[in-house]
């Protein structure tokens, strides 16, 4: 589901990037950057931070907090609504769903965040020097990472698991980095293009500054604003694709149910209708931290300026 | 023009290459002898003749490949050694479920996106403008394995309009088969709608503040007219655009609705052939959907090139 919709559309350091879930079309304008109108980032954007760094802090401290085994049967209370017992209720059999929600979202948040991680330093490194230096070694990482996005992730992760068996937290996050590198690559190029010709990258060059100076204390600071703001991006999609992975019964196995895993139990045999909840919480959990990066990307979008373009 | 389509078809050729090399790789990324996991219980002396005949496992890499490659040019995709079905006849069964769900659900999502998209720019930042961004923007983060179980526990379970799960063929009658397929078009349209409203109503504010249409307004044209005649055209490139890019979440939205739903379409097909490791299967069927993948993606831009000069530039 990672398409690069071509060569064509980057022109003047803008990206297409066609991607499951989640869609982006910036480009990085230089020029406004940090005097914009917007004095700070709002609250919108710290109420998300304060929110998703709660829920990293709840799947974190899973095992230390009061929370039942999100393995363990109660068969005295199967499919019973919200309660003081079970705040979230259980589920079909008799698990506690509160429990299994943060148990789970582990594996999303890892997946979610690990590899953009590993991503944002391979293709931030090598985005960072292509941009900056166009020459054979941009021509061929160009090449490559558009080579890298032709290929729909989620059909090459689910296939490649297939084959490469068995599955595991590890080499999910491999594939995810595998995945993302080239996407975080060309939007780390494609900004650093945009502003490697600017006058005071030109001017720190005049006045003889290394390269790593360069680099490092004139290119990086502007970049990385369009780096942040699109690595979350890039988490919430890892996140819908582990998802969706797990969802078919394809992420990591069991024992370690994860969100998807949770969602499927719960629309599987007549579930839905006995008890809807099953998968309503790992659903809502979901939405609201999607919901949570989305608006901090597009928070940081447009105090940076970094504007979304029509192509 | 004509060197640049030389040029993209090149890349096409070389992508599609590097894909088939790396599916035929897959088999070699089994633990062990891939002839055991693949033979699986039919681990017959004939079939792992047959198996081997096919895969060309006695002879070198490069001749495997050459071997594999030659019988796919020959239509012969390969065949399951559990249910003797071949990949050819698999496809001709889920392609058209597949060609439908696509088509319904960009239907349905450009249904909701224009008008929506073309009230908004009228009045940015106005009520209606407001609460669609907003709404489309809680679309984003709804990806298909969330929506598409709202959607069946508020129209088939609650209001039981339409069945939960199954698929029922044109054949059975139009009416039958777009019950079937409603549901799942719409879990697909939700990733869509929110791609083509934002695209297009940037693109449509942007054009809206061109001189063109400050001249057009100045003729006493009416706002509907010059919406239609003069702001759609030059707009709409962003929506071809949106649909290229809105291929790749409508491949992994249709494996997902298509498991949810019970259609047994390419995702589906592929999903059941990985639970019961039929690897030949899930290789021929990985080949064709990655291939098919990139050739619509390059015949989007292709369109989109031909269309609009200004993305020739590069």
């Amino acid at each position: 589901m990672v398409s690069a919709t071509s060569g064509g559309f980057e022109t003047h350091g803008t990206v297409a990037l066609g991607l499951g879930g989640p869609e982006v079309v910036m480009s990085a304008v230089p020029g406004s950057g940090f005097l914009s109108k917007n004095k700070g980032l709002g609250i919108t954007f710290w109420v998300c931070l304060g929110w998703v760094v709660f829920m990293i802090l709840l799947a974190v401290l899973a095992s230390t907090l009061p929370l039942k085994a999100p393995n363990f049967q109660d068969y005295s209370a199967v499919n019973v609504g919200p309660s003081t017992h079970h705040l979230l209720g259980t589920d079909d059999l008799g698990r506690d769903l509160l429990s299994r929600v943060i148990f789970g979202s582990r594996v999303s948040l890892v997946i979610g965040f690990v590899p953009i991680l590993i991503g944002l330093v391979i293709g931030g490194a090598t985005g960072l020097l292509a941009g900056y230096r166009s020459g054979v070694a941009d021509t061929v990482l160009n090449a490559v990472s558009f080579v890298l996005l032709a290929f729909p992730a989620l059909l090459a992760i689910m296939v490649i698991e297939t084959f490469w068996k068995p599955v595991s937290l590890f080499k999910l996050t491999i594939m995810f980095a595998f995945v993302s590198s080239p996407l975080l690559f060309r939007v780390i190029r494609a900004t650093t293009l945009s502003f490697s010709s600017r006058e005071f990258v030109v001017a720190a060059r005049a006045t003889g500054a290394k390269t790593s100076r360069l680099l490092l204390r004139e290119l990086l600071p502007n970049v990385v604003p369009a780096a942040v703001s699109f690595a979350l991006i890039g988490v919430a999609l890892a996140i819908v694709l582990e998802g969706s992975l797990a969802y078919l019964g394809l992420s990591i196995g069991l024992p370690t149910s994860s969100l998807g895993n949770i969602i499927n139990d719960g629309v599987n045999s007549n579930n839905l209708s006995v008890n809807p909840y099953i998968a309503l919480w790992p659903s809502l959990y979901i939405f609201l931290l999607l919901t949570a990066l989305n608006l901090m990307a597009d928070r940081l979008r447009s105090y940076f300026d970094l504007r979304e373009v029509s192509l | 023009m004509l060197r640049f389509i030389a040029t993209r078809l090149v890349q096409l050729v070389v992508i599609c290459f590097l894909i088939s090399v790396f599916a035929f790789l897959l088999v070699h990324l089994l633990p062990g002898d891939p002839t055991l996991a693949i033979l699986g219980p039919n681990d017959t002396p004939a079939s792992r003749a047959v198996l081997l005949h096919q895969l060309g496992l006695n002879k070198g890499l490069v001749a495997q490949y050459g071997t594999w490659i030659v019988n796919i040019f020959h239509g012969n995709l390969g065949a399951s050694f559990l249910t003797k079905q071949t990949v050819t006849n698999a496809l001709g069964v889920a392609v058209p479920i597949d060609l439908e769900l696509i088509v319904v659900s960009q239907v349905l999502a450009l249904i909701v996106a224009i008008p929506m998209a073309l009230v908004a720019a009228l009045r940015p930042n106005r009520i209606f403008d407001r609460v669609a961004t907003t709404s489309t923007f809680a679309m984003l983060s709804l990806p298909t394995f969330v929506a598409g179980p709202l959607l069946v526990l508020v129209f088939a379970v609650t209001l039981k309009w339409v069945p939960a799960t199954g698929f029922n063929r044109i054949s059975q009658g139009l009416g039958p088969n777009l019950k079937s397929v409603i549901l799942p078009s719409v879990a697909l349209a939700i990733g869509s709608i929110t791609v083509y409203y934002r695209l297009l109503r940037a693109d449509l504010i942007a054009t809206l503040q061109e001189d063109f249409v400050t001249m057009a307004r100045s003729k006493g044209l009416s706002t509907r007219y010059i919406l239609m005649r003069h702001v759609m055209r030059p707009s709409s490139f962003s929506l071809l655009a949106g649909a290229g890019i809105s291929i790749g979440t409508l491949f992994t939205g249709a494996f997902v609705v298509e498991v949810l739903f019970q259609l047994p379409g390419i995702g589906y097909q592929l999903v059941q052939a990985i639970y019961s490791r039929d690897y030949l299967v899930v290789q021929g069927m990985a080949l064709v959907a990655a291939v098919a993948f990139v050739v619509v993606n390059f015949g989007v831009d292709f369109l989109l090139t031909i269309l609009d000069p200004r993305v020739r530039r590069a």
